[in-house]
């Protein structure tokens, strides 16, 4: 098989590594050959952060090039934007309807800006998630990231790998069961 | 079993099956958690030591005790530890010695990107850098070895990208060492002149014997394939080579990077049509092979700056480059990264802000940020501690030339145990009226929560005894000691105006636990649970945007009405807000 590039990207502070955790460890109880890279440090204090999966036979490189990720799972509207030219031009988005101001917005210095997700819909495959309503509607908004890779898991035909087992071993036994009906939801959001 | 590690957990993991016996060092990205990991394990002894420089010193002492031994560090720690590290290439080991130093191409966390290879060919010691986890893991078994065998410290060089990718390892035993036997060996272990002089003649011998080791050890592998194209890499740029020249490329892949293996570069140079060496910022290995005159393409094609990648390989290689999605890229709005809601830092450089003539000298950690937009609060930063040493050269010079500036130097807790303490005593001994202000946020934050010595926690969890900062402070010298709470706007004020009247140098210690620290019993104690979040009554708030000002990430400033808001997931309810609000439009909800 060809190695498949899966692309996280988000803010400080959203989950994307725990994600990005969970589907490591169920790739390679799966049997892939996999990578994960991730940046910590400065960046962490709210800024942008991106974390990078790669699978397949034999993988060498543990980072994505530009037009070379299979998927790119954003969890925030405008960092979509950030990380777009490392998508393949026939590769997937999906995005989360959720905005995050960045300092120099918050500050009044520049305006969120508009249209984000029409703009990327129309470069690209698109999928829209509204990760806050649906973890709202599961009482916990912190579980954002796990409906995130439920949606991703979907797009990514993944769905014969155990993620039920592989979610139960990442999170706290009294989350556990949260985080799957979290997972769960992500992937029906994008059926 | 199998297992996805980081590089720094696979380093942790050797450690532990190769039968380390004790470990030291200092927090910093991108080599904290190899120690963090180690900690766990009961049969090593794992410290954080206030410095790089101690954390090596004790691990020399660990060494000629008998022990294996490991220490680690990032890039620019190496440099503070670099007295005891040139020493110790001298003397050789007793048990085993690692040195891990982390460097960060890409500056993702760092002041520069030093290319810490050198290091190990200037302290002529030998150097093994691994390219993925499972050599992470397998090296340190084999560094020890090699340490024992030669009679060498042995760098183990790795790089962010190896540090903090995971790939998967298998797992194995740990095999116990026994601690050696120490003896009193003074031409070995007390490097007066007249020892180092013998000493010296010995390592020259070494090296020769490392680089015979160098040729024939495994480290240093050829994968054949075609042969018009021949690659020498090591490291994670050995991954990113393999990546685009695939299998239509032969490999000599660097494991064992200093001494280099001569001899095996040379007659793999004759079988190939072209040799690449492809590195990761500087031209190490290409300098010494086209010294040994082999031809190669190299840095004339690579740039030497900043992080490499597969893209910037094939790129300036083959000049090819994928298609990628075109798009304006100039829509997405910069998100710098900011002080958390809540810091203490935020409240204190705030207030700092305000003072006009001023300069202010920074320190390495978080409230480096402090000199970011909107604070601003901030004029140099050069390494950790030496804002205080600094603070005392400027003040000397501006003294001399008449000019009228206060210093103000600014430093975290653990820099202060780290580095700072010593450039206090230099305030104090040659007399400069020079501001200190201590920024204790009761962590070493900005590494992710590592223990110090102000902290009352070891790295393995038991208590310690906790630093006073005003009795070090004191029995430095300095005769003019505040302890604030920066949260209080009044009190912070108060500080800052009484150190400004001083005609002598000052410290202010700036106490408050960061935001996100998990509480001890003794904070808890001290100070208490904040509940609650800020609220803005808009029918009050004028839109002055002071609020905005303090550059807290949870409150934003809504044009359209123009009016402040305050993110209840956010706030964290520190009342910083509140007091700079000129209305009293903020008030505090869900307190208790």
């Amino acid at each position: 098989m060809d190695t498949k590039n899966i692309l996280l990207v988000g803010v400080g502070g959203q989950g994307t590594i725990l994600v990005s955790k969970i589907l490591s460890t169920g790739l390679m109880d799966a049997g892939y050959d996999v990578k994960m890279s991730e940046i910590h440090g400065m960046a962490q204090r709210g800024g942008s952060v991106s974390t990078q999966v790669r699978y397949g036979e034999k993988i060498y490189s543990p980072i994505i090039g530009i037009g070379q990720a299979d998927i790119l799972v954003s969890f925030e509207t405008m960092e979509t934007l950030r990380w777009l030219e490392f998508l393949k031009p026939d590769g997937v988005v999906v995005v989360n309807d959720y905005e995050i101001p960045s300092a120099p917005i918050l500050t009044g210095k520049a305006d969120y800006p508009q249209g984000i997700i029409e703009m990327i819909s129309d470069k690209a495959r698109t999928k829209v998630v509204n990760a806050a309503d649906i973890s709202e509607k599961l009482g916990n908004m912190k579980v954002m990231n796990v409906v995130l890779l439920g949606a991703l898991v979907k797009m990514m035909n993944l769905t014969d790998i155990d993620w039920e087992k592989a979610v139960r071993a990442s999170v706290k036994e009294k989350f556990a069961e949260l985080n799957v009906n979290a997972f769960n939801a992500g992937m029906e959001a994008v059926s | 079993m199998k297992k996805l590690l980081t590089g720094n957990e696979a380093i942790a993991l050797g450690a532990y099956e190769a039968g380390v016996h004790y470990a030291a060092a200092y927090p910093g990205t991108p080599s904290t958690e190899i120690l963090e990991n180690i900690a766990p394990y009961k049969e090593i002894t794992a410290e954080w030591a206030p410095n790089e420089k101690v954390a090596v010193e004790s691990a020399i002492g660990a060494c000629f005790a008998g022990a294996r031994t490991l220490t680690a560090m990032k890039h620019v720690g190496l440099n503070v530890a670099a007295d005891p590290f040139f020493s110790i290439g001298y003397t050789g080991v007793n048990g085993g010695m690692v040195l891990i130093s982390a460097d960060d191409p890409g500056l993702h966390s760092s002041q520069n990107e030093q290319d810490n290879r050198y290091y190990a060919r200037m302290a002529k010691v030998a150097m093994v850098e691994p390219s993925n986890s499972q050599e992470c893991k397998d090296m340190v078994k084999s560094a020890l070895e090699i340490s024992e065998k030669y009679d060498t410290l042995v760098m183990i060089r790795m790089t962010t990208r190896v540090c903090h990718s995971k790939s998967i390892v298998e797992t194995g035993e740990r095999t116990e060492v026994p601690i050696k036997e120490y003896k009193k060996d003074t031409q070995k272990y007390l490097i007066a002149p007249a020892v180092a002089k013998q000493l010296h003649v010995k390592v020259e011998q070494r090296l020769q014997e490392l680089e015979k080791f160098s040729n024939e050890t495994e480290l240093n592998f050829i994968e054949w394939n075609a042969k018009k194209i021949g690659v020498v890499a090591a490291g994670v740029a050995y991954q990113y080579a393999r990546e685009v020249f695939g299998d239509t490329a032969s490999y000599l892949k660097i494991g064992f990077s200093f001494p280099l293996p001569m001899e095996k570069i040379k007659k793999f140079a004759e079988e190939v049509e072209t040799l690449y060496v492809v590195e990761e910022l500087e031209p190490f290995m290409e300098e010494q092979i086209r010294a040994a005159g082999i031809k190669c393409i190299g840095k004339d094609k690579i740039p030497n700056t900043w992080e490499l990648n597969p893209d910037i390989v094939e790129e300036t290689l083959f000049g090819t480059k994928r298609e990628t999605i075109d798009y304006d890229k100039t829509v997405a709005v910069r998100r710098p990264p900011t002080l958390c809601a809540g810091c203490p830092h935020r409240a204190f450089y705030y207030e700092l802000s305000k003072r006009k003539n001023v300069m202010i000298t920074g320190d390495i950690g978080c409230y480096t940020l402090g000199g970011a937009e909107p604070l601003n609060a901030m004029d140099t930063i050069i390494c950790m501690g030496a804002s205080i040493s600094m603070a005392h050269g400027a003040k000397k010079v501006f003294e001399k030339g008449n000019v009228e500036k206060r210093l103000v130097a600014t430093i975290g807790d653990s820099t202060f145990f780290h580095s700072g303490m010593t450039s206090l005593l230099d305030v104090v001994y040659n007399k400069s009226n020079t501001i200190t202000c201590i920024l204790d946020n009761r962590i070493t934050a900005m590494t992710g929560h590592q223990e110090n010595p102000g902290t009352g926690f070891t790295l393995q969890g038991d208590t310690a005894k906790i630093t006073d900062i005003e009795k070090v402070v004191s029995a430095l010298g300095v005769e003019h000691i505040k302890t604030v709470n920066p949260l209080n706007n009044v009190e912070m004020k108060a500080a800052l105006d009484w150190a400004f009247a001083l005609e002598e140098p000052s410290v202010i210690i700036s106490r408050y636990p960061c935001a996100l620290k998990k509480y001890s019993d003794a904070d808890i104690e001290e100070f208490g649970p904040i509940n609650g979040v800020c609220e803005v009554d808009y029918d009050k708030c004028i839109g002055c945007k002071k609020c905005v000002s303090t550059g807290c990430p949870a409150i934003y400033y809504n044009k359209a009405i123009k009016k402040s808001n305050i993110n209840k997931v956010q706030c964290v309810g520190c009342k910083l807000c509140m007091q700079v609000c000129p209305v009293k439009a903020i008030s505090k909800v869900g307190d208790k």
